[in-house]
């Protein structure tokens, strides 16, 4: 056991993957003697070798293409697309190709390709180094779409998502790699080095994709958040005193609709919170969903809690983010969905 | 005057009614161009990018130093997986035209491209085909009933009834599957070449695009990934003069040929005379060869004409002259490479025909035996269940859950 923040538990993970496995390869730029720019792949060149480990030209495009091509060649790529804002030009050879390669050659072909990038904001990094457009990636058959909350789970996952024979969409809050961010800009920064999902096993271990974990148990209401939102989630339901059950989703696709279900149906009541806009975004799917397993259940209305559907301003992030006080109002609307209290 | 620029459109010299007018394609007689060291520095031969290597003449001799060693045997074998293309394709159109297939895209006139490339290159070698190369599928052996079965989307059918008509694959063949998005597959097989490369193995990926597709920005990255990591890759752009109904000259633009690509990122370019058999064969092996001595990719343009449609939802009637097939310049590949053959004395126009014959006989028969499997009209088709497999590796629990609420509709 180390106390890793989530950077070096990305690290340590890429660290015993490659160690143990020849056919992984990292690739992205800036990734191989300087290490990456969040240092995420810091070492790893030196160790590894520039073979393994390489700087890419600036085209994301190119980038996925090449690792497509490299998967499909039996070597398993990482590949680093430095802020999750640059995928763009990567979107066609996500979706229709690495998505797609196994259903279109008849499972014949595959490419197990890993897709990293770091997305939210609260870094002032307004609207083309904030965004997190992990609905994207879900809206596509074919790609698994991953945000881990803490170090112990990025670890995991990270590991978990190499070996997985589907592709997959690793995001990382960014906000999140240097401590658990809880959405009040104004406190002293928190590492994570007193919390418990900073101590990080050395070597190998699995934190399974489609596996949701229940943060906080409770009872009065639901939670379904994912990344930084499940550090907002928990701040403010233990300033609301209210005993409320916090779910982290940690895979988006697949999603652990049991896990929510359950939980819903124990408490009647259910928040869904994410950092991306609202409009069609993850949070509808999750309200659609829990409506149709837990109607009958249900005593008010879901809410949800999400940044608005503007791009990221850097004047106005803390405008933007979905943060404690969003989080709260919600909360009480659902817990006294009374229209004449609540409106 | 008018002194304001105004916005260049690029015209074709000639659309319907107008007389074929070719004189835009810059050509090299036969045995002119240079052969140089295929370690050759890519700045001292970037005259292949602008020349036309050719080495068929038109007395059908074969010419200079491209002159490849290819045994009467060898050609031979070239000339029937042509033939037997031809021949392929033409069958498929009258399917298509029957309604026994839902689509179907020819490749005539373009057969050398394919056939000649994948005979210059080792069975080891993956191949990144754009949806115009069934030549390789038949030289490799993919298997004629097999293909067929693909168009006809039944129970054999390779892609499981989820792909448009001719996106075939082979992963036992390397044959890389075909995407309906154009391009993408030329960075793939670039990022496979450098696959290659990390494993230390000695194949190398060879792909192909068309002129019109080469604009993608997914060329650009194959060229520039191709150029910085020394892929052991070849770009094959297909200069066929027509994307549907736009010609060569709106993606081509002011640069000197598509093969001149190549130069900005320091790589060999050649352009070749995609009707020449030899001549094709000749520069494959030469940028083969090159790679293999890990200096990396080479982009070779085929200049070549699309004598059929652009598919059968096409009618080129419509926005090129009718006869501008007989005007193009550089001729009909299997015809040339014939002539060739029997100008050896190692052919003859009965021996054509017998072959032309026995091709005929085997696609009859391979498509009754295809038939057999069933059709999309009449079935039996896979079963609709199936087109959950394979999403993903495992079958997730929602998409379980969709099979079931299909398999209650099905009931």
């Amino acid at each position: 056991m180390a106390r890793m923040n989530m950077i070096q538990a990305l690290n340590s993970a890429i660290h015993t993957l490659m160690g143990s496995d020849p056919s992984v390869v990292v690739m992205g730029e800036d990734v191989g003697y300087f290490g990456g720019v969040f240092r995420v792949t810091e070492g790893l060149q030196k160790r590894f070798g520039d073979s393994r480990v390489f700087d890419t030209p600036i085209a994301e495009g190119g980038i996925v293409a090449a690792a497509i091509g490299m998967a499909v060649n039996g070597l398993r790529p990482i590949a680093e697309i430095q802020f999750a804002d640059y995928v763009y030009p990567a979107y066609d050879q996500i979706v229709s190709e690495l998505a797609r390669i196994r259903y279109r050659s008849g499972g014949e072909f595959t490419a197990p390709v890993v897709v990293r990038m770091p997305c939210g904001g609260g870094i002032r990094g307004g609207q083309t180094h904030s965004q997190s457009p992990e609905a994207l990636f879900a809206h596509v058959c074919g790609v698994k779409v991953v945000m881990p909350s803490n170090p112990y789970d990025a670890k995991g996952l990270l590991i978990a998502s190499v070996e997985e024979n589907d592709p997959v969409i690793f995001l990382e809050p960014k906000r999140l790699y240097n401590g658990p961010f809880d959405g009040d800009p104004h406190k002293p920064a928190v590492t994570w080095n007193t919390h418990p999902k900073g101590e990080v096993p050395d070597g190998a271990y699995r934190v399974p994709l489609g596996k949701a974990e229940v943060v906080r148990e409770g009872s009065a209401v639901t939670v379904v958040a994912y990344g930084t939102l499940v550090h907002v989630a928990l701040a403010a339901v233990t300033q609301m005193g209210i005993d409320a059950e916090v779910i982290d989703l940690r895979s988006i696709m697949p999603l652990d609709t049991a896990t929510i279900v359950e939980s819903v149906k124990k408490t009647g009541r259910c928040v869904v919170a994410h950092e991306a806009t609202r409009f069609a975004g993850l949070g509808a799917e999750l309200s659609a969903t829990i409506q149709e397993e837990c109607f009958w259940h249900l005593q008010a209305p879901i809410q949800r809690v999400t940044g608005w559907d503007t791009p990221y301003p850097l004047a106005f992030e803390w405008e933007y983010f979905p943060g404690q006080k969003r989080m709260m109002t919600a909360l009480k609307k659902v817990l006294d969905p009374d229209p004449e209290v609540s409106s | 005057m008018n002194n304001k620029p105004q916005l260049h459109v690029p015209h074709p010299p000639a659309r319907p009614g107008d007389k074929p007018d070719f004189s835009y394609v810059a050509l090299s007689p036969a045995g002119a161009v240079p052969r140089p060291s295929p370690g050759a520095k890519a700045r001292d031969i970037e005259s292949l990018a602008v020349e036309l290597v050719r080495v068929l003449d038109d007395g059908h001799q074969a010419r200079g130093a491209w002159k490849p060693d290819l045994s009467p045997e060898q050609l031979r074998h070239g000339l029937r997986i042509m033939v037997l293309t031809r021949i392929y394709d033409d069958r498929m159109l009258k399917a298509q035209r029957q309604g026994r297939i839902s689509f179907y895209m020819k490749s005539t006139g373009e057969e050398a491209v394919a056939v000649a490339a994948g005979m210059a290159l080792e069975p080891t070698d993956m191949l990144f085909p754009s949806y115009r190369q069934q030549g390789l599928y038949l030289l490799r052996e993919v298997g004629t009933v097999d293909m067929m079965c693909q168009l006809l989307s039944n129970t054999h059918d390779m892609c499981k009834g989820r792909q448009l008509p001719v996106m075939y694959h082979s992963a036992a063949k390397r044959l890389f599957s075909i995407s309906g998005n154009l391009a993408t597959q030329v960075p793939q097989a670039v990022g496979w070449a450098m696959g290659s490369s990390i494993k230390g193995e000695s194949s190398l990926a060879a792909t192909w695009t068309g002129e019109g597709s080469s604009a993608e920005a997914d060329v650009h990255y194959a060229m520039v990934f191709a150029s910085s990591y020394r892929a052991p890759a070849i770009i094959n752009i297909v200069n066929n003069q027509w994307a549907i109904s736009t010609f060569q000259g709106i993606a081509g633009g002011e640069s000197p040929s598509f093969a001149a690509r190549a130069l900005g990122f320091g790589m060999p370019g050649i352009r070749v005379d995609g009707n020449d058999f030899l001549a094709v064969y000749a520069v494959t092996r030469w940028a083969a060869e090159r790679a293999r001595m890990g200096l990396g990719a080479t982009v070779i343009e085929l200049v070549t004409y699309r004598a059929a449609a652009h598919s059968t939802s096409d009618d080129p009637s419509r926005y090129r002259p009718k006869d501008e097939e007989a005007s193009w310049p550089l001729g009909d590949p299997i015809e040339r490479l014939k002539q060739h053959l029997i100008a050896l004395g190692e052919w003859s126009d009965e021996k054509h025909q017998a072959l032309m014959t026995e091709c005929d006989e085997h696609v009859s028969k391979a498509w009754e035996e295809a038939c057999s499997y069933g059709t999309l009209n009449d079935g039996p088709r896979p079963d609709p269940l199936t087109m959950f497999d394979d999403v993903y590796h495992e079958l997730p629990e929602h998409l379980r859950r969709q099979r079931d609420q299909l398999a209650k509709e099905k009931a």
